[in-house]
């Protein structure tokens, strides 16, 4: 089997807005009316504690029922369908305070690979100016207290690290502030 | 049921089989209050990791493939033809993959109101652009060569020619935001985000390729420009063999 060589990485730039914020892909994951609608709010901040105006954050998740729609997401191997338009991934842009928007559904919890499940969560993956590869972490809910005990992702990480991950509630949703760098930095993955 | 609480490993950095950049590269500025300096943790490639989003079977207007012909008149600038396939590491062409583009126009000016280069702007480019790959993984936009500009962090900072690309792979771990650059750019030893790709090999796939396969006779010139993803969770990387 030949291998390819991987094309790099290089920094989205402070003009991704120019190419990506368009109408296909968007920060309604599900329609604000949708019964189940939540909405996540946040700021991308850098290391001095500033807003990072220029930067991007997608998400990608599960559906309530903790499929993915995706080939490989339905443990049956095969596309689900669900013809209810979920897609399961956002992208909103940053704005001049560093704030986000997106809205969507909480997902149910999926599996992890060595058996037992993952509390719910949603990937979050950010680009920016600066980032000369996006990052990505996890962004995990407030009221889950028991299955994020028992995740066996958080419950690997240290006490400071599971704070960056975990969501605050607020008003018709939850908070989730991004801080790239600094003592409070949140927790990133190598994926 | 007891949960482990055995630490995950951590790397210090961004590189995915030696390929891409440090986050903390000190000649880029911007990384500078941007990288993040903790290491990652690197946790097993799950469910979450090993899908993502597939826009494939959206309809795009063929216009968003030709940068050339979304407005009224014409772009000023050298037409080119940019072409190529968007591959996994294992050879297989990906089908159904939305290829997102942006650039600079013709004179080096992004049509973006943070961008205030003393360059004009051009009322017939925007800059913008996507197609979705065919069977065989190819992708193909008609554009204008974007021109350098200058990013002022000292005296002749330019960056070098290039064209943003953003692709999702088959899933999360292979997603891939990138440049194209063109081939024998005098900018190349200067461009810290060039630059920052430490594996001259790897640098080198960044650069397309002059191909008259792909010219349109009197009309355009055309570049060729694959791109390969590929998830951490794949086995290390060997170089092609016939290079």
């Amino acid at each position: 089997m030949t291998e390819l060589g991987i094309t790099p990485s290089q920094t989205a730039g402070p003009y991704l807005r120019i190419g990506l914020f368009r109408t296909l892909v968007t920060p309604d994951v599900v329609d604000p009316g949708h019964p189940r609608a939540i909405r996540i709010e946040g700021r991308l901040l850098d290391g001095a504690g500033d807003a990072v105006p220029d930067g991007m954050v997608e998400t990608w998740q599960a559906d309530v029922s903790g499929r993915y729609r995706h080939p490989a997401g339905d443990g049956a191997g095969a596309r689900t369908t669900d013809d209810d338009g979920f897609l399961g991934f956002g992208r909103s842009g940053t704005g001049a305070d560093g704030g986000f928007v997106l809205t969507t559904i909480k997902p149910g919890p999926v599996p992890w690979p060595e058996g037992g499940m993952q509390a719910p969560h949603i990937e979050v993956v950010v680009f920016a100016r600066g980032l000369l590869k996006h990052v990505v972490t996890r962004l995990y809910f407030p009221d889950e207290v028991e299955a994020n005990a028992a995740d066996p992702v958080l419950s690997r990480l240290s006490a400071a690290q599971r704070e960056t991950l975990v969501a605050v509630p607020q008003d018709g949703g939850v908070r989730f502030d991004i801080r790239l760098q600094g003592p409070a930095q949140t927790t990133f993955f190598a994926v | 049921m007891s949960v482990d609480v055995r630490p995950f490993p951590e790397v210090v950095d961004a590189e995915r089989a030696g390929v891409d950049p440090p986050y903390d590269h000190y000649d880029y500025v911007g990384t500078r209050l941007r990288a993040p300096k903790e290491p990652l943790v690197v946790i097993p490639p799950t469910l979450t990791e090993l899908t993502g989003p597939a826009y494939g079977e959206s309809s795009i207007d063929s216009r968003d493939a030709d940068l050339t012909r979304q407005h009224e008149g014409e772009p000023l600038g050298e037409r080119i033809v940019v072409s190529g396939r968007v591959l996994g590491s294992d050879g297989k062409p990906l089908r159904g993959q939305l290829v997102e583009i942006w650039q600079a126009n013709a004179a080096g000016r992004y049509a973006h109101e943070v961008d205030d280069h003393d360059a004009p702007l051009d009322p017939n480019f925007s800059g913008a652009g996507r197609c979705v790959t065919d069977d065989e993984g190819r992708y193909r936009f008609v554009t204008v060569k974007p021109g350098a500009y200058p990013w002022r962090y000292h005296r002749d900072a330019w960056l070098t020619n290039h064209i943003h690309f953003s692709v999702f792979g088959r899933a999360i771990t292979e997603r891939l935001v990138t440049q194209m650059y063109f081939p024998g750019d005098p900018l190349f030893p200067f461009d810290p985000i060039f630059n920052s790709v430490r594996d001259p090999k790897a640098r080198e796939r960044l650069v397309s390729t002059f191909d008259l396969g792909l010219t349109e006779p009197d009309w355009a010139l055309g570049y060729r420009w694959d791109i390969v993803v590929g998830g951490k969770s794949a086995t290390p990387l060997e170089e092609p063999h016939d290079d």
